[in-house]
């Protein structure tokens, strides 16, 4: 009995351990971001500071148009997640269950865009969207993520659920006499909730976190998203300014955290999925 | 997924069916005099699909396939820098792979990156999977914890390591502490590399710890029980027990893990920016640096066809084994 004891005390102790460069650096964030410029690199380090102050939160708002980044950022993924939800419940649906000529070929060709990295098609992507005259725009944004990339990963996860479903939940509807649209939207989407949940966490995940593409796609700050924008706090030397960029972090970092320990469940299994890449 | 193959085909079946009792339904029941209905429930059902996957095969083949096949014809051209012309170079840009002096830098970079990354993230994973598989109070936490970083934007979450693995940041602050002399990070090749790979693996541990634990709850009990009754100790069974019976899940989560740093820019773009000097641009990073930094659109092309072929060979090696190891996701 008491081998047992210590041995769980040791084993959250040996959790605590692993744990800490998890929390310490989201921590770290936010006490910095509050501390005064001259005291952020004080040693003996510390996370507390007798003169707290939010001059790099004002000061985040006033270099950058920030507020601007941040409604772009927020609107760029909700509206590729909405995209997205319909796109590939819609594909996911037809490639499970309804039987056309040459189904398994698309699917495959479908499959390719998960194949396929970002990084590739990026180059020809510019020049494309270049002679579209869609620079420095959100189009390329919006239309790439929710249509190849996380949009196929989305299609993918959805035609899986949609095969496991039990047929015989559409036969009822089918003999009331609705047809296909029908039976998608009003039985087959509902009961899908699941699988729609975890694929707007993920698609809603991967635009937030884009960084490539905006890096490549825009060149006005007004214009910018978040992870961009965090690389552009820098002073006239290009030298970084950690408590105006720590500040800005914790704005986009925090509010998502939060959302995470809320709604934990359905993120753990939503971004499990991103692992079946 | 032979699960999911039965599923498909008794979907497949009773789909037939049921289309084919609609089909007759819709034959006798309009009953028009003017000859057999053209829009059969058959054919509608057929129309339905094709629309139905259209925005997504439309997406696929503007945004995936035509960049693929424009990378290609990139990759046998030279387009000059200022005029924008191209002229056919054919093979030039492959040979030119052979005589880039930088090249074999790069790819050194690329293996150590994904090596360590794989390494470390498995064998953390692993680690956290097998101390949480058990129930004691604050489990959950703890579980919390370990994904919470999963969901912190990239940038975000390297900027802060950038921050603290600074020469006078708080990792260093925290040795002097203790009377240890840190180096300077980000400024050496080896511990930038390090550093790169380790916040790589505690951003992204967290999806191979969720892997891990639900292969380790699908272990049949039983199996646990005979072994205990032939007295082996917990070593031997975890060694003879656990990893072979989760061992498909182990490697779907090593190529998943490699193909995930194979593709890893932001992290070394925020921390190191490939630097010091070339020790931790990887491949991803130079195909960036050739075409958006020197625009060098040929050679560049030329170079990300290079990382899709490798994407694609694990990919292919992934799809193989989960074949094999009758692999079900969900």
């Amino acid at each position: 009995m008491r081998t047992d004891r210590l041995r769980s005390v040791l084993l959250v102790a040996a959790l605590g351990v692993l744990a800490i460069p998890f929390v310490v650096p989201t921590v770290w964030m936010v006490a910095a971001s509050v501390k005064p410029l001259a005291e952020i690199f004080r040693a003996p380090p510390s996370l507390w500071t007798d003169s707290p102050t939010l001059s790099a939160y004002r000061e985040a708002f006033s270099f950058q148009p920030f507020a601007q980044q941040y409604v772009n950022s927020v609107y760029i993924a909700v509206l590729v997640t909405l995209i997205t939800l319909l796109v590939s419940s819609l594909a996911g649906y037809a490639f499970a269950r309804i039987r056309f000529p040459g189904a398994n070929a698309l699917f495959l060709v479908v499959l390719t865009g998960m194949l396929v990295p970002s990084e590739v098609t990026i180059v020809p992507l510019f020049q494309l969207f270049t002679s579209a005259g869609l620079i420095n725009t959100h189009w390329p944004l919006i239309l790439v993520t929710a249509l190849a990339g996380p949009g196929v990963l989305a299609t993918f996860i959805m035609r899986q659920f949609f095969i496991a479903l039990p047929v015989e939940l559409e036969e009822a509807g089918r003999l009331d006499g609705l047809g296909r649209p029908a039976i998608w939207w009003r039985i087959c989407l509902p009961l899908a909730r699941p699988a729609l949940s975890a694929v707007a966490i993920l698609t809603f995940l991967a635009s937030w976190n884009l960084y490539l593409e905006p890096t490549v796609y825009l060149t006005s700050p007004e214009l910018f998203t978040l992870p961009q924008a965090l690389t552009r706090f820098t002073d006239s030397y290009g030298g970084p300014m950690w408590n105006t960029q720590l500040a800005a972090a914790t704005m986009t970092v925090l509010p998502m955290l939060v959302v995470f320990v809320v709604a934990q469940r359905h993120f753990v299994e939503g971004l499990s999925h991103s692992g079946l890449k | 997924m032979t699960r999911t193959r039965a599923a498909e085909r008794t979907t497949q079946q009773a789909t037939g069916q049921v289309t084919g009792l609609a089909t007759a339904q819709a034959a006798t029941g309009t009953g028009r005099a003017s000859g057999p209905v053209f829009w059969t429930t058959r054919r509608r059902d057929v129309l339905t699909g094709y629309l139905f996957v259209l925005p997504q095969l439309v997406g696929v083949a503007l945004f995936v396939l035509l960049p693929v096949g424009m990378a290609i014809w990139y990759s046998l051209n030279e387009r000059n820098v200022f005029t924008g012309e191209q002229t056919f170079v054919g093979g030039d840009n492959y040979a030119a792979l052979a005589n880039d002096p930088q090249l074999p830098e790069v790819l050194l970079a690329t293996v150590l990156f994904c090596g360590g990354v794989v390494v470390a993230n498995v064998t953390l994973g692993l680690l956290i999977a097998v101390l949480l598989n058990r129930r004691f109070r604050g489990v959950t936490v703890f579980r919390t914890l370990f994904f919470s970083p999963v969901v912190v934007s990239v940038v975000a979450w390297t900027l802060v390591w950038g921050f603290l693995l600074q020469d006078n940041g708080g990792i260093n602050g925290l040795l002097d502490t203790v009377g240890i002399d840190g180096p300077n990070w980000l400024q050496q090749g080896d511990t930038a590399m390090l550093s790169v790979i380790f916040t790589q693996v505690v951003r992204g541990v967290g999806v191979n710890m969720v892997l891990f634990l639900a292969a380790l709850q699908s272990v049949p009990r039983e199996l646990y029980e005979a072994a205990r009754i032939d007295g082996a100790n917990s070593r031997t069974v975890f060694a003879r027990i656990t990893l072979p019976m989760i061992s498909p899940t182990v490697l779907l989560a090593v190529i998943v893990t490699v193909a995930g740093a194979l593709q890893s820019f932001a992290q070394i773009a925020v921390l190191t920016g490939g630097g010091p000097e070339l020790s931790t641009t990887v491949l991803v990073y130079y195909v960036f640096q050739q075409a958006f930094e020197f625009n060098d659109i040929g050679y560049g092309s030329t170079l990300a066809l290079m990382l899709l072929s490798f994407v694609m060979l694990l990919t292919l090696l992934q799809w193989q084994l989960r074949r094999k190891w009758v692999f079900y996701e969900d």
